[in-house]
């Protein structure tokens, strides 16, 4: 069996974010790390291939040449091999699940794993879409992957607002990571150094034909106003009536 | 020509007023870019008979697709009859709620035509001639104004972003559509669904919302104090991520950057200290009330009112006086 875990480079998620003077994001001080969704897809990769069967893990990142930080520590993390895909330009939902889809059609993995947003754009969108252009099934904010019917099929359990979902997927399909999948495991050092020595394909977007305009445009970025604080209430009785009288939410 | 499909968030036998703030999206939406919209319901044998006030909304026609075996459907089938009802209604924008739901079902179809999407949108604005739409990024941290390539569009609409639409005198058309169901895709199979039994509001949508975090220890104390207010406020109950995480809450109650996002009249917080996840999901409520043994507790810089105490005192104390 084969895994594509397609991983992306963001800021910190415990980080603060802040704008330059011209509305783009202050890279000054950022700590960049994979998105920490794309690693829980890649810790279950990982633990899927523990269970015993043949497994190989094809991690794949897409962006400018410092992501290769990045698909080095997914190579640290388990890893077999890696794909990195140099693409210098603004980037979107549509170019990126373009782009996956043609390492799709390179690889041929029987599973695509891979975080359900990025904690930067938040868009919540590429593992759908590439599961669309590739005519996949999909399932989407998974919090339990077993593989079913001999490695022919997965169930997935989704996180829904209504409660668990469970789906069977036939494979190929593509599968989307929610937090509670599992907790990624902390890479020690001898997996760091063992994995300057995987493999790492880089590949030029040339190879993928003409590449989709941009869909999406960013105008302006704003620091929302942080909401202002009230006051501290001595005691539940007055809490009771601020809430009463003065805000006028309780009866 | 603009026209905009809305699909709606059904369970299979009615649809969800998740869907509402989506049709007040609509409504501003057909003003700003001047074009009609439709509603698109999916769902089991009888959603037909559900319908009541979703004809007043301004839809022009409210496509049905209802069948026994679309009473629990899948994104990839679901996709493939909405753009059946694109085809057939003309439309070339696609809209429905920021739940789970519609992030499943429509980024797959933004993908199927290749439109652009624009997730979690707050706000549509025309400015020129093109329609620009604030959402946020960084888990609310940063608002980021985008605008789309062309006109049409897919858009998931922020719940707590939108107000309830305005009842219309006009009253949609119901044209239930034909589905021929060996064009639908086989890949995926519905095997189940586990909803927690549920006497309470759901938390997306309720007026009051209670919430706990893991200072509340375990689930018969959450229930007790989070519970209790809950109930006594005709509220919601939620909880935070620590708290789900070790078993004190269900998974259905977070709130936050990854759970739901929730805007009510009053949100009470007791033992959540307020990360910045956890802000993202609630700050938009209209009142906020914070309890916290620990004064430089960042929920206390949001808080309209903050009592420091212990949650274990003044909880059972506010459940008895109000």
């Amino acid at each position: 069996m084969k895994i594509l875990v397609p991983i992306k480079r963001v800021p910190d998620p415990y980080g603060r974010i802040r704008l330059t003077s011209d509305g783009s994001i202050d890279a000054s001080d950022i700590k960049w790390v994979i998105n920490p969704f794309d690693e829980i897809a890649l810790e279950e990769a990982v633990r899927i291939r523990e269970q015993g069967a043949e497994v190989e893990i094809v991690a794949v990142i897409i962006g400018e040449a410092v992501c290769e930080e990045q698909l080095r520590t997914a190579l640290a993390m388990g890893a077999d091999r890696g794909i990195f895909v140099e693409f210098n330009s603004p980037a979107d939902p549509g170019i990126i699940s373009f782009l996956l889809a043609a390492v799709f059609k390179s690889v041929n993995p029987d599973i695509v794993l891979m975080g359900k947003q990025g904690i930067d754009d938040d868009f919540s969108q590429t593992g759908q879409r590439l599961a669309a252009r590739l005519n996949l099934p999909q399932a989407t904010f998974a919090s339990k992957i077993e593989i079913v019917s001999n490695g022919s099929a997965a169930r997935v359990a989704r996180e829904v607002d209504a409660g668990r979902e469970t789906l069977e997927v036939k494979l190929p399909a593509v599968i989307t990571t929610d937090l509670r999948l599992n907790e990624p495991r902390y890479v020690a050092l001898p997996a760091i150094i063992k994995a300057r020595s995987k493999p790492v394909n880089r590949v030029n977007t040339s190879e993928y034909g003409s590449i989709p305009a941009l869909q999406i445009s960013v105008i302006k970025r704003e620091v929302p106003l942080p909401r202002k604080g009230g006051r501290k209430v001595g005691s539940v009785d007055e809490l009771i009536t601020a809430l009463r009288d003065e805000a006028k939410v309780i009866a | 020509m603009k026209r905009l499909l809305i699909v709606a968030e059904t369970d299979g036998v009615k649809i969800l007023p998740s869907t509402l703030p989506t049709m007040t999206f609509a409504q501003l939406w057909s003003k700003e870019a001047g074009g009609a919209f439709d509603l698109l319901v999916i769902g089991g044998s009888d959603i037909q008979q559900a319908l009541g006030e979703w004809q007043n909304f301004g839809a022009e026609t409210i496509f049905i697709s209802s069948s026994a075996e679309l009473a629990h459907f899948t994104a990839d089938r679901a996709a493939i009859v909405a753009l059946q009802v694109m085809k057939q209604s003309g439309a070339d924008s696609l809209a429905g709620p920021s739940s789970t739901f519609g992030r499943d079902i429509l980024p797959r179809i933004a993908g199927l035509c290749d439109l652009p999407m624009v997730s979690d949108v707050l706000s549509v604005v025309l400015a020129g001639d093109s329609l620009t739409f604030k959402r946020p990024t960084f888990a609310g941290n940063v608002i980021t104004t985008v605008q789309i390539a062309g006109d049409c569009g897919v858009y998931s609409v922020r719940g707590t972003a939108f107000g309830k639409p305005e009842v219309v005198t006009t009253v949609s058309a119901i044209a239930p559509i034909d589905i021929n169901f060996e064009d639908l895709p086989t890949g995926t199979t519905w095997i189940s669904l586990d909803s927690p039994e549920q006497n309470r509001p759901d938390v997306t949508n309720a007026r009051v919302v209670v919430t706990g975090g893991r200072p509340l220890r375990d689930a018969d104390t959450y229930e007790k104090l989070i519970g209790g207010l809950a109930d006594k406020l005709g509220g919601a109950t939620g909880a935070t991520r620590a708290a789900v995480d070790s078993g004190i809450a269900l998974n259905e109650s977070q709130v936050g950057q990854t759970g739901k996002v929730v805007a009510p009249e009053l949100y009470i917080a007791a033992g959540v200290s307020g990360s910045v996840q956890h802000i993202a999901g609630m700050k938009e409520s209209k009142v906020i009330v914070a309890i916290n043994t620990d004064s430089d507790a960042p929920i206390f810089e949001i808080a309209d009112f903050g009592l420091i105490a212990d949650l274990h005192q003044a909880l059972p104390e506010l459940i008895s006086k109000l």
